[in-house]
């Protein structure tokens, strides 16, 4: 059994650590007045901690995490679009549309999940096990459903393009298409819980909510990649659109009105400012441009508000993770609390 | 919990802080170093338990009130030690979350991580309410305490517990070693010292620790969480807002589309 550790103690080895334990023992004691052993114990003081060490190590993901979150998010969404569109007989360029853009995010997600791995060459050691207990787990099992899936509806409808349509090849379009929307749900909500089921205390705080943030903000992403695709007279992403964003000015107003010292990295610094800018880009801005051109269809308020949310949605995940890497380093926060 | 399963017992009160534990460690699990960095805290220039750090000795300094414990007359800065290392918690949130199974319980209860299974996610990373688990950037793979695991399978004790020259860290059976912390607990009692405490959190989701503390006053000030919690308890919240999320999606997305077909 390789993997198991296998140093083997030898009379070297043990004689090397009994040297260890003679010499610590004939140490000298450390002159100055320090009285090391039974001594009367300091006072514990939270707000000092243990020379303000942190007690949690930080997230130590990489950029490309919040960006896959940011692609995935979106191809979910996208793939939901497709299939809704499909069954209630839509306009078939947007299906199509929608199915490439699912597609295309199902492709480029597992490098962006793979080059952030400490062991890029070990991605496939993933899928040795599925463990429901663990988020990443069931991430990565439903990334590689999503991507297959995704990827099948494409090529199906490719094919019923270049080679003229035919009943059976556009059921398995369809079929490949639900199955594309089902792991798409999965794919667009799950990081919510991959983050917020975690001891870093700004993510865990949230954690019933996270999951709907990220699905909104990935609709919103979706919802705006095909209206910059020439999809922008559809009616339906428009109402999409305005819903996401909608939730997404909720979701803002919550984090902002909640002043606990938990929220502090999503109000101050760094992370602060990319989670205000990135809720402002993808809440109010976005929702009041598309009301403006639903009052008066001017298309260029459109186009700006699927830019001001797709920017908008990825600050919302970078700023997010940068939010856990403040919140590990204040290290007040797990020795504060109650013990109750 | 069957009855092979191994624990240690590390009780302040005997620690020297001589850092024997920390130098045995290194050795025997041929550790690389931590940078030679002076940290100006104390004499602990090690800081934090990590990827290359399976041990570590903390100095917690003061000056306590005169008369008590044997400091008579002046008012002298006092340091109370301990050593860390990883909690072997019962419930434990790395390996829960660990998506290549390479996080395993081994026989005698220990939570190790298997290194050439390991793809360096860095998700028991943030899964870990001690703050054990890292990631080393130069190999890529997390790295923590294996308590041990190849001299305990030749019958051994661990390195840190075998250098320890005042048995400050006990090596045993866990029921023994709770049973024994008890004991040490009230003698230290009867002595006069009230602020003695184990520090085991069995109330809280990580179910109690295979690495009993025995410390004075409140554990807080070694960087030890009074209420640790293992990610588990956050998942029910978390997947009914993803369910509610799904339905609420697709829901949408089909009545859109109704809407604007008529």
């Amino acid at each position: 059994m390789s993997h198991l550790p296998t140093r083997v103690p030898d009379v070297e080895s043990e004689s090397r650590l009994a040297d260890i334990r003679r010499k610590a023992a004939q140490q000298e004691p450390m002159n100055g007045g320090v009285i090391p052993l039974g001594a009367p114990f300091p006072p514990p003081q939270v707000t000092k901690g243990y020379y303000e060490i942190p007690l949690l190590k930080e997230p130590q993901w990489t950029n490309e995490i919040p960006l896959y979150f940011f692609v995935g998010g979106a191809a979910g969404a996208a793939a939901v679009v497709a299939s809704a569109a499909s069954i209630m007989n839509g306009d078939p360029d947007l299906v199509r549309s929608a199915r490439w853009v699912a597609a295309l995010g199902g492709l480029l997600s597992p490098p962006l999940l793979i080059s952030d791995l400490g062991m890029p060459s070990r991605f496939l050691n993933m899928l040795r096990v599925f463990k429901v207990q663990s988020p990443m787990s069931v991430g990565a099992w439903t990334l590689m459903a999503f991507s297959t899936f995704s990827a099948a509806s494409v090529f199906t409808n490719l094919m019923r393009r270049k080679l003229g349509n035919s009943t059976p090849v556009a059921l398995i379009e369809n079929a490949a298409g639900m199955l594309a929307a089902a792991s798409g749900l999965v794919m667009a909500s799950y990081t919510g819980v991959l983050v917020g089921a975690t001891v870093i205390p700004v993510w865990n705080k949230h954690v019933g909510s996270l999951p709907m943030h990220f699905a909104a903000s990935g609709l919103n992403s979706a919802v705006s990649i095909l209206e910059l695709m020439n999809h922008d007279d559809s009616r339906a992403l428009n109402i999409l659109g305005l819903a996401a964003s909608g939730y997404e000015i909720a979701e803002g107003a919550l984090i902002e009105l909640d002043r606990d010292r938990t929220n502090r990295p999503l109000q101050h610094g760094r992370s602060g400012f990319f989670v205000r800018l990135g809720g402002l880009l993808s809440g109010p801005v976005p929702f009041t441009l598309r009301i403006a051109y639903a009052l008066t269809g001017n298309k260029k308020l459109r186009r700006a508000a699927a830019l001001s949310s797709l920017a908008g949605s990825l600050l919302t995940r970078f700023g997010w993770v940068e939010a856990g890497k403040a919140s590990a380093r204040d290290y007040q926060i797990p020795l504060s609390r109650a013990q109750s | 919990m069957s009855t092979d399963t191994t624990a240690f017992l590390t009780d302040s009160t005997l620690c020297i802080g001589c850092k024997a534990c920390e130098v045995a460690c290194k050795e025997w699990n041929q550790l690389p170093d931590d940078g030679f960095k002076w940290s100006g805290n104390s004499y602990d220039n090690t800081g934090a338990l990590g990827h290359s750090t399976w041990r570590h000795v903390k100095f917690v300094e003061g000056t306590p009130e005169a008369g008590i414990g044997g400091n008579s007359g002046e008012q002298l800065p006092a340091w109370s030690f301990s050593s860390d290392v990883c909690k072997h918690c019962e419930i434990a949130g790395c390996l829960d979350a660990c998506p290549t199974g390479a996080i395993v319980r081994m026989e005698f209860g220990a939570v190790y991580i298997q290194p050439d299974v390991c793809n360096g996610c860095s998700y028991c990373v943030v899964s870990c309410p001690f703050g054990v688990v890292q990631r080393n950037v130069d190999d890529g793979r997390a790295f923590k305490c294996t308590f041990c695991s190849d001299r305990q399978r030749a019958g051994l004790e661990p390195a840190c517990a075998k250098a320890c020259p005042t048995e400050s860290i006990k090596f045993g059976k866990l029921d023994e070693l709770t049973a024994e912390a008890e004991s040490r607990l009230q003698a230290l009692k009867a002595r006069g010292i009230h602020d003695a405490v184990i520090y085991n959190p069995t109330e809280t989701s990580v179910g109690g620790i295979h690495s009993l503390f025995l410390l004075r006053g409140d554990p807080s000030s070694f960087n030890l969480p009074p209420q640790p919690e293992a990610p588990v308890i956050y998942m029910k919240k978390g997947w009914t807002s993803a369910a509610i999320a799904a339905g609420s999606m697709l829901a949408l997305a089909l009545m859109s589309f109704m809407g604007a077909r008529r």
